[in-house]
């Protein structure tokens, strides 16, 4: 099908952006990689009746090193420079793991970090990573600028805490410590297609090896990333092993994920897989953080 | 709704257009019906079939998932700018002409479109880098074992130039 038809602004700055959002935030879409916008649109379940282009605005697709060791990346830069990026690959592994899963090559030439975390959907990677990294996202207005954490800024089913007038310029990924283990696991039925279930795992070791920090978060789990912080809770103060992978993982499947089933796969299935992958997933995590990070 | 026109400017397969486009026409639809280059397929028009890739600036992308309006000023290729005349196929289309990596054929051009740049980046590729390389195109015909074949058959070739 096709769009209906829709105002088209392409602004030249940030600024400009921002003062046409102040001016029509309600009625306008930002249009940056387009790759779930666009579809949405031919399909006609949304009809935006204006759409702010930002693809010519010049700075927001930029990577870097940020002060404390982290790592800054502009809300437009295409999943595929990052996914090719020596930087995130060196300083952020679990990302550099996760974007290869979002959709296909020809996607990801296209669709941008901030467009897919702004857009919200509860089966897509980005939001998960976001939660299980606990990064920061940077939105600016035409009056102001404020940083929102990722476990703030999920709230339900494509809903964010932006305001209407408001646009992600960036996100800020806290740096790796040294005992941080990672995996991100997801089962798809073809290559490429949304997962029926899928999950990124992060934990920290102190160093007699226990475990001091955990994020067990997943997609397509209910009706919006899905923290498990009962299973994340009887993980801490452990010494990570398969014998406390498996109760873990059986809490985290069973009581505090909310999967809604499908045509593909029903909600006992969900469960079934959100069980193996959380087990495989931390065996991969702890053996990298053992390993001192090494990949 | 004629007032809403925007002038856009585009380089298609090396040739200069100039032409007047509603915000909401899709670049699939600019390229098939206003500048008439059929080659370039329409499938499913949401991003899963990939029927109608096409290079913009080098780099393949969903031709249905973009307005022609955001093409302004790029410069695209479609499968006409490979080899439109029998007699001088592109290595990549003779290789799926000889291997057999095409039936129906409405598939074909998102698989050229995707695999150009993938085989000048790779020009040896394995059976794994090649199925991960076309897993965002459909084909409801060969089944793919052909259209594998006929990429390792065209990276020899390219190769050997």
């Amino acid at each position: 099908m096709k769009p209906p038809p829709f105002e088209y602004l392409a602004p030249g700055t940030l600024e400009e952006a921002l003062a046409q959002l102040s001016e029509h935030g309600c009625e306008a879409k930002i249009l940056a990689g387009g790759q779930s916008l666009i579809p949405s649109m031919n399909f006609r379940m949304v009809q935006p009746a204006m759409l702010i282009d930002i693809n010519r605005i010049a700075g927001l697709d930029s990577i870097r090193r940020t002060g404390q060791g982290g790592l800054a990346i502009g809300a437009l830069s295409r999943q595929n420079k990052v996914e090719r990026d020596p930087l995130v690959a060196q300083h952020a592994p679990l990302l550099h793991e996760t974007i290869p899963h979002i959709a296909h090559p020809q996607i990801r030439n296209r669709g941008t970090v901030g467009g897919s975390l702004a857009h919200a959907d509860p089966a897509s990677e980005l939001p998960v990573y976001a939660i299980a990294r606990d990064i920061r996202l940077r939105l600016r207005s035409a009056a102001a600028e404020r940083w929102v954490d990722a476990q703030d800024f999920f709230q339900g089913m494509f809903t964010t805490a932006l305001a209407p007038d408001e646009m992600l310029v960036e996100i800020e990924i806290p740096p790796m410590p040294t005992g941080a283990g990672w995996s991100f696991q997801e089962i798809t039925r073809r290559r490429g297609d949304y997962a029926l279930m899928g999950l990124a795992v992060y934990i920290e070791l102190a160093g007699d090896g226990t475990c001091s920090a955990a994020r067990l978060v997943y997609l397509n789990a209910g009706d919006g990333p899905q923290r498990a912080r009962e299973a994340e809770n009887m993980l801490i103060g452990e010494k990570p092993a398969a014998e406390l992978f498996e109760p873990a993982a059986r809490v985290a499947a069973e009581s505090e994920i909310d999967p809604f089933g499908s045509i593909h796969a029903t909600i006992e299935f969900q469960r079934h897989l959100a069980r193996v992958l959380t087990v495989r997933a931390l065996e991969i995590a702890s053996t990298r953080a053992r390993n001192g990070g090494i990949a | 709704m004629t007032a809403n026109l925007h002038s856009i400017s585009v380089t298609v397969n090396g040739q200069s257009f100039q032409r007047e486009v509603e915000p909401r026409l899709l670049l699939s639809d600019f390229l098939r019906h206003t500048l008439e280059l059929t080659g370039t397929h329409v499938g499913c028009e949401h991003g899963v079939c990939g029927a109608c890739t096409v290079l913009l600036e080098g780099v393949p992308v969903r031709s249905c998932l973009m307005f022609a309006v955001q093409a302004d000023g790029a410069s695209l290729t479609t499968v006409e700018g490979l080899g439109d005349d029998l007699d001088a196929l592109h290595p990549l289309q003779e290789s799926f002409r000889e291997a057999h990596g095409l039936q129906c054929g409405f598939c074909t051009p998102g698989f050229l479109m995707t695999l150009l740049p993938f085989l000048e980046e790779n020009p040896d590729p394995s059976e794994k880098e090649i199925r991960e390389a076309i897993s965002g195109n459909l084909c409801r015909c060969t089944g793919y074992q052909h259209i594998v074949d006929a990429v390792a058959l065209a990276a020899k070739n390219m190769q050997r130039g």
